[in-house]
């Protein structure tokens, strides 16, 4: 008797877990495949057209698009933009690091300089665009600190073509470089202390221990915010898109993009230059996963 | 004593337990050292200085009339802190009363919708044996590599298919569609608890809704609080989603309205600067109260 109601029970049980499986995984599956492999497998096909966006999907030219943004410089001339973005950051994480090594040793109001050095990060970015909109106008916040600061001569932050690609990845660094900060502060805080305290026993200054514990120890995580970093200059859009709205040479790959798409209403072009985009970014995500595969590390935090 | 090091970072004395964990105690006398902290502190200040300064600047603006927005220096202090002028136009003619309205809608429905699907997928994948299993776990594990911002030229095309276009819906299925971190955050969590509670539960007589629902989602309680950090941030500093699909006019999230602030009152920067203080000013207050979750969770995020 009790085989027959373990077997008995064990069937529904079998049933319905199945029936639940299937309830709890159909709408995830569907807003997925909707989503996010519907619009990427519609995008390569958009690619190889003159689309307009209206009506069915016409005029089939090929690589025509692909060839376009390769071959015409003002396609493919925002890669450089690209770049300012890309040394920015790399300025970025090396702040990141410094602040996160001294802070790691000894300091009072840590907490204090940690949250105000990552707050920016939380902040909404169209609040951010606009308070350095502010900020860089002529007579605003920076003139007036250049000014107070013995200079005299204050150019113009957005509008000479030399500085606007400067100015704005400052902006960057003002909002992101407290969040790798934060990331390495807690990876420095998870190399084990006595590894300090053997150090020291040894004699080690503070250089030697930067460089032969800190760096060692966080060598993933420093890695792993190089690389979202080049991710991160390859699709910057939110900040010059509000501030300079693309003028002056500050247009991105994203902006050039989402206008191409939405304002010229072309679409199979502005889809070729999605693609070009996603397989960067996948290449990228690749050479991440390849780097990172050493995965423990990185769970720790 | 060892010999002084000309590196600023160097510091000769050997550290003892009872001080703080990497640091010092406060018998610093050493000249080198005494620059080296020196330095230390003011690089500190120097870019605490440099975050505070713009906002400083904005803060104070916004308690400036038109008049004396123009006639001050941009450093100066207003003459009344209780000038709330520039906030009630940036409420009522901004929008931004309604901005918060819609931001919150979508914030609720998107949040909710999250942690229930997340949840109910990494349930199924973790404790479920399915020989889908691994097709359903890779699907998610390769949309990760599909940033939306690229795709956002075809996306358009489907929302608007389905009639979303201009509808609040659009940014909570987008919201919904196209997260996969969060799958990935309770999967991993949902991993590391051991499947005894869980099936201890089953041959108890409890059926799989019971587990779910009483056993996995309270365990997952700390996943969701991290989840809800990474989301919740998001969905409010979003831009781009209702930018893209919900231009309508009572249609402006916080970002959106505020965006919008460019146009009508682009002659009135002591407006827009209320509308950016009233922007920032609740993520400061959930970041005060929540600090040691939020550095957790978004670092958690943005390693996955």
């Amino acid at each position: 008797m009790a085989n027959n109601s373990f077997s008995s029970s064990s069937f529904t049980y079998k049933r319905q877990k199945i029936i639940i499986g299937i309830l709890f995984l159909i709408v995830p599956l569907i807003l997925l495949l909707v989503f996010t492999y519907l619009p990427a497998i519609n995008m390569v096909l958009y690619s190889f057209t003159k689309w307009d966006g209206f009506g069915t999907v016409d005029k089939y030219v090929g690589i025509q698009n692909y060839i376009d943004i390769f071959t015409k410089p003002e396609y493919f001339s925002v890669f450089g933009v690209s770049l300012f973005y890309f040394v920015g950051s790399i300025v970025q994480i090396a702040l990141a690091l410094y602040f996160a090594t001294i802070v790691s040793f000894n300091v009072r109001f840590k907490n204090l300089f940690k949250g105000i050095l990552f707050f920016p990060s939380l902040i909404n970015g169209v609040a951010i665009a606009f308070t350095f909109l502010y900020f860089f106008q002529p007579e605003g916040g920076l003139d007036t600190v250049v000014k107070a600061l013995g200079g005299s001569n204050t150019p113009l932050w957005l509008g000479e073509r030399s500085l606007i690609n400067i100015s704005l990845t400052g902006v960057s660094i003002w909002r992101y470089m407290g969040f790798n900060f934060v990331m390495f502060v807690g990876a420095i805080q998870s190399i084990p202390s006595e590894i300090y305290e053997a150090s020291e026993l040894d004699g080690a200054g503070r250089w030697q221990q930067f460089l032969y514990i800190i760096l060692p120890g966080i060598r993933l995580i420093l890695t792993l915010n190089l690389i979202l970093s080049i991710k991160g200059a390859l699709s910057v859009f939110e900040i010059p898109y509000i501030m300079t709205g693309g003028m002056n040479g500050s247009s991105t790959f994203v902006i050039q993009t989402v206008n191409t798409a939405f304002k010229l209403n072309k679409v199979g072009l502005a889809s070729a230059m999605a693609v070009i985009l996603l397989v960067l970014i996948v290449i990228v995500t690749i050479i991440q996963n390849v780097v990172l595969n050493d995965k423990e590390d990185v769970q720790k935090l | 004593m060892k010999p002084k090091s000309d590196n600023v970072l160097t510091f000769p004395k050997p550290l003892t337990q009872q001080e703080h964990r990497l640091g010092r105690g406060s018998k610093i006398n050493h000249p080198g050292v005494i620059l080296a902290s020196t330095f230390k502190y003011f690089t500190l200040v120097l870019a605490c200085v440099v975050v505070l300064l713009p906002l400083l600047v904005i803060f104070m603006a916004s308690f400036k009339t038109e008049q004396e927005f123009y006639n001050t220096p941009v450093l100066s202090l207003p003459s009344n802190f209780l000038n709330l002028q520039n906030f009630s136009d940036a409420f009522t003619g901004g929008l931004m009363l309604q901005g918060f309205a819609n931001t919150t809608i979508i914030l609720v429905f998107s949040c909710t919708g999250t942690i229930l699907i997340g949840t109910m997928t990494a349930y199924v994948l973790s404790r479920f044996n399915f020989r889908l299993n691994k097709v359903v776990s890779g699907l998610f594990l390769l949309a990760a590599l599909i940033p939306g911002v690229s795709t956002q030229v075809a996306t358009f095309q489907i929302v608007s298919g389905l009639g979303l276009f201009n509808k609040i819906s659009s940014n909570i299925i987008l919201n919904l569609g196209t997260d996969v971190i969060s799958v990935y955050i309770f999967l991993q969590f949902l991993n590391g608890i051991p499947r005894e509670l869980d099936e201890a539960a089953l041959i108890d007589g409890a059926s799989f809704l019971d587990v779910y629902w009483r056993i996995i989602l309270p365990l997952l309680m700390p996943a969701i609080a991290t989840v809800l950090i990474i989301k919740g941030v998001g969905i409010y500093n979003d831009f781009y989603t209702p930018f893209l699909y919900m231009p309508g006019k009572g249609l402006g999230t916080i970002s959106t309205s505020l965006f919008r602030f460019i146009g009508p009152y682009n002659a009135h920067w002591e407006v827009i600067c209320a509308g950016v203080v009233i922007t920032i000013i609740p993520t400061l207050v959930i970041f005060l109260f929540l600090q040691k979750y939020i550095y957790n969770g978004l670092t958690q995020g943005s390693v996955k």
